[in-house]
């Protein structure tokens, strides 16, 4: 059979392609797929922002003189998904994982198994003068500090002005649930909390079970087979009684059910608005919204803030706690310089920097001295306070289960019974984690 | 001589074959091997080794305590009233997506079948506008159009009985399994016209001309002669649906992520190994739903007793 042109071509071009594939391979290496680069790059994993951890990465590169240089790796969007891929990470023994952003429920899990590298003790104490308590909780696994807290956040209560005067309720100081609702019920308006299956329902579970003086968990530290919860318990029932009357009461509003914590303010800043829990994310967006033209200033100006409400009218309430906190990877080829990194990150002025530019408060108190949090967060003082008083979320390595198992007993909110719904809760996830059903 | 029967001791008589025919079966081996091996890698090496994952007690973040133990996470699964639940709704979006989506496809390509020849290509391609954008996207703006703060839907339709601003379409199974489906049923119903319209040109217009000519009604043409005679068409692409149906994740995963009654199974075994880390139990949810999907393939096959080897010479 005769040879084709195409074919004589091919095997008179063979050393040429040989070539050039060396060349695409070497091209490949050199541009980063291959090897990795200097001793000294720390990959930083980071949750999504506004660009505030990317900053603070090349400050603290620019300051370390050459002994590190960071570079950050974006995270997925939420919470959940973001433990997601730095548990599979970390269990692959992946080295890259230098310093990541770590919510504070996630922590256990991961410190359970061995997958961070501990933090040395001139470290922790460094990191941990002035932050407040709840932080710190977070950031600790079995007494030991596992985690650095780099930010804290909390939720407090933000009110309409013009709808608490016409209520008749005093907010001069802290108020109750009871009131909010009546207040809400009285001027036929909407209260802005999450009761969406998600993770915000776990929030706002926790925030009511701690204020009424109970815990989700009676023993953190239990296993699975042994884990004892608190959801049964006459702070548990009480819970389920804001929840199931602002449900069946409509005080949430028809959109309730799917409301997460941007649907609720996207209600509040409306004209059904009157009271709504939040994280302080809330005033940038309303400021932003304000400037750009698609909100009035009237509600701006109409809006006020104050502690999250209380259970009892004799009881502080414990608001939710939320931020982010820095881990070192067990795998990480620079555990020494990543720490040192931390250090930089997790400095007073990054702290204050930070709350300012991204709107994320700092967990250090120290930093709320910083002249220019007041000129940006009028209620920055409040937001101290609320932290101070804030109490986690359960610290448990089986977190996921627990608030998977909230979330879908707890919401909808009008389907919630105080005389059902914490027992058939508290059965539901025992029987999960003891591996008796699915989730 | 029948080459087909035994050769009396009951073995089949070993075929010859020619120094041509050795060596292009050589040739086809070694074209297609490559291909063979690279489909074991990527389809039976990852089925193997979730069948084996699916016998251990087995957390991504508890490696220490792995263990071995049997079949029990299957029985857990089986007997678990969540597995059914989401079972039947799977089912449920299956059935009607695939019906409607049947008669729908049908009556588009009758359409494409019978459009004059200048409108033929522009037709065909807004027809096929919907299957063209990626599903996550679809799922997006599907839901951004219902959901109760973004959504239009409520504004435009509030003339409809039932409907109205405070109508909230996720908050309840029965509205939101509604949203899923017709999203899922919008974007594929395209798929379906085009298979179908495969089938469509391959009726011989002589059979058509014939049963016209004898009389029949056009309702008796497509029931007695077009649709028998495109019954491999509508196999194919009923199974092909079936199967993607069955294993819908994007659109709920969107929309409600499972809440209020719209868990489905691909969503339950995502829960399981990809939130949960419980690689031994969601192991066992994925075999279990393959072997749904096996069952899906066998049905419709002997369902429409269409042997599809047979048209190209395989038996």
């Amino acid at each position: 059979m005769p040879t084709s042109r195409r074919t004589r071509n091919a095997v008179k071009n063979r050393p040429r392609a040989v070539v050039l594939a060396g060349l695409v391979i070497g091209t490949m290496a050199m541009s980063g797929c291959g090897p990795a680069e200097a001793d000294n790059s720390l990959t930083w994993y980071i949750n999504p922002d506004a660009g505030g951890q990317a900053a603070i990465a090349q400050r603290c590169s620019d300051e370390s003189e050459g002994r590190y240089r960071i570079e950050t790796s974006l995270l997925p969007n939420d919470a959940a998904s973001q433990r997601e891929q730095l548990a599979r990470r970390l269990a692959a023994g992946d080295t890259s994982l230098d310093i990541m952003s770590l919510d504070p429920p996630f922590v256990p899990e991961l410190a359970e198994p061995g997958f961070l590298a501990p933090v040395p003790d001139d470290v922790a104490e460094a990191t941990t003068e002035n932050v407040v308590e709840g932080a710190i909780a977070g950031a600790t696994w079995k007494d030991e500090l596992v985690t650095v807290p780099f930010w804290a956040n909390t939720q407090i209560l933000w009110y309409r002005k013009s709808v608490a005067e016409a209520a008749g309720l005093d907010m001069s100081g802290p108020v109750t649930w009871e009131q909010v609702m009546e207040a809400a019920r009285s001027q036929d308006k909407t209260l802005g909390v999450q009761g969406q299956q998600g993770e915000s329902m776990t929030v706002w579970v926790n925030a009511l079970i701690e204020s009424a003086g109970g815990s989700i968990l009676v023993d953190p530290e239990a296993t699975a087979q042994t884990i004892e919860l608190g959801l049964d318990t006459d702070a548990g029932v009480a819970a389920a009684e804001v929840i199931s009357t602002i449900g069946e009461d409509g005080l949430g509003g028809p959109g309730l059910p799917t409301a997460d914590e941007n649907a609720s303010l996207i209600g509040f800043q409306g004209d059904s608005g009157s009271f709504m829990v939040n994280w302080p994310f809330v005033w940038p967006a309303t400021v932003a919204a304000v400037e750009a033209g698609t909100l009035d200033q009237a509600v701006l100006d109409d809006i006020a803030w104050g502690i999250y409400p209380r259970m009892a009218e004799d009881e502080e309430a414990a608001p939710p706690l939320g931020g982010i906190n820095l881990g070192v990877g067990a795998k990480s080829d620079n555990p020494e310089l990543a720490f040192e990194a931390i250090e930089c990150i997790v400095s007073v002025e990054n702290q204050a920097e930070y709350f300012v530019t991204n709107g994320n408060p700092p967990a250090n108190t120290e930093a709320y001295e910083d002249p220019r949090i007041e000129e940006s967060f009028p209620m920055s003082e409040t937001i101290r306070d609320s932290l101070r008083a804030a109490a986690p979320r359960p610290q448990t390595p089986f977190y996921n289960e627990v608030s998977t198992g909230i979330q879908q007993t707890w919401a909808p909110p009008a389907g919630v019974d105080p005389e059902t719904t914490p027992e058939t809760s508290s059965d539901f996830i025992i029987s999960v984690l003891r591996g008796e059903q699915l989730l | 001589m029948d080459v087909g029967k035994g050769n009396g001791n009951g073995k089949k008589p070993r075929k010859q074959y020619s120094d041509r025919a050795r060596a292009e079966r050589r040739l086809g081996w070694m074209l297609a091997g490559p291909a063979f091996l690279v489909m074991l890698a990527v389809t039976l090496y990852p089925i193997l080794q979730a069948v084996y994952d699916s016998l251990f007690q087995f957390r991504l973040t508890a490696p220490e305590e792995r263990a071995f133990i049997g079949v029990e996470n299957y029985a857990v699964i089986l007997t678990d009233p969540v597995w059914w639940i989401a079972l039947r709704t799977t089912v449920f979006i299956t059935v009607v997506t695939v019906v409607v989506e049947l008669v729908l496809g049908f009556a588009l390509a009758l359409v494409m079948h019978k459009a004059l020849k200048s409108v033929r290509g522009p037709l065909r391609t807004a027809i096929l506008v919907p299957y063209g954008i990626i599903t996550v996207v679809s799922a997006f703006a599907w839901f951004y159009a219902f959901d109760i703060n973004s959504g239009y839907v409520n504004n435009w339709f509030s003339w409809v009985p039932g409907i109205d601003e405070n109508l909230n379409w996720f908050a309840q199974g029965g509205t939101a399994l509604f949203v899923i489906m017709a999203s899922e049923i919008w974007k594929t119903t395209p798929f379906i016209s085009l298979l179908l319209l495969a089938g469509l040109a391959q009726v011989p217009d002589e059979l058509t001309e014939a049963a016209k000519v004898d009389g029949a009604t056009w309702w008796e043409q497509m029931r007695k002669v077009v649709i028998p005679n495109m019954k491999a068409a509508i196999m194919v692409a009923v199974l092909f649906r079936a199967l993607d149906a069955f294993r819908i994740f994007d659109n709920v995963f969107i929309m409600t992520n499972g809440a209020y009654g719209t868990e489905v199974l691909s969503l339950l075994a995502y829960r399981q190994s990809i939130s949960r880390l419980e690689i031994g139990l969601g192991s066992a949810v994925s075999v279990l739903l393959f072997v749904c999907v096996l069952l899906i393939c066998f049905v419709a096959i002997k369902l429409f007793k269409v042997d599809l080897a047979g048209s190209q010479g395989g038996k």
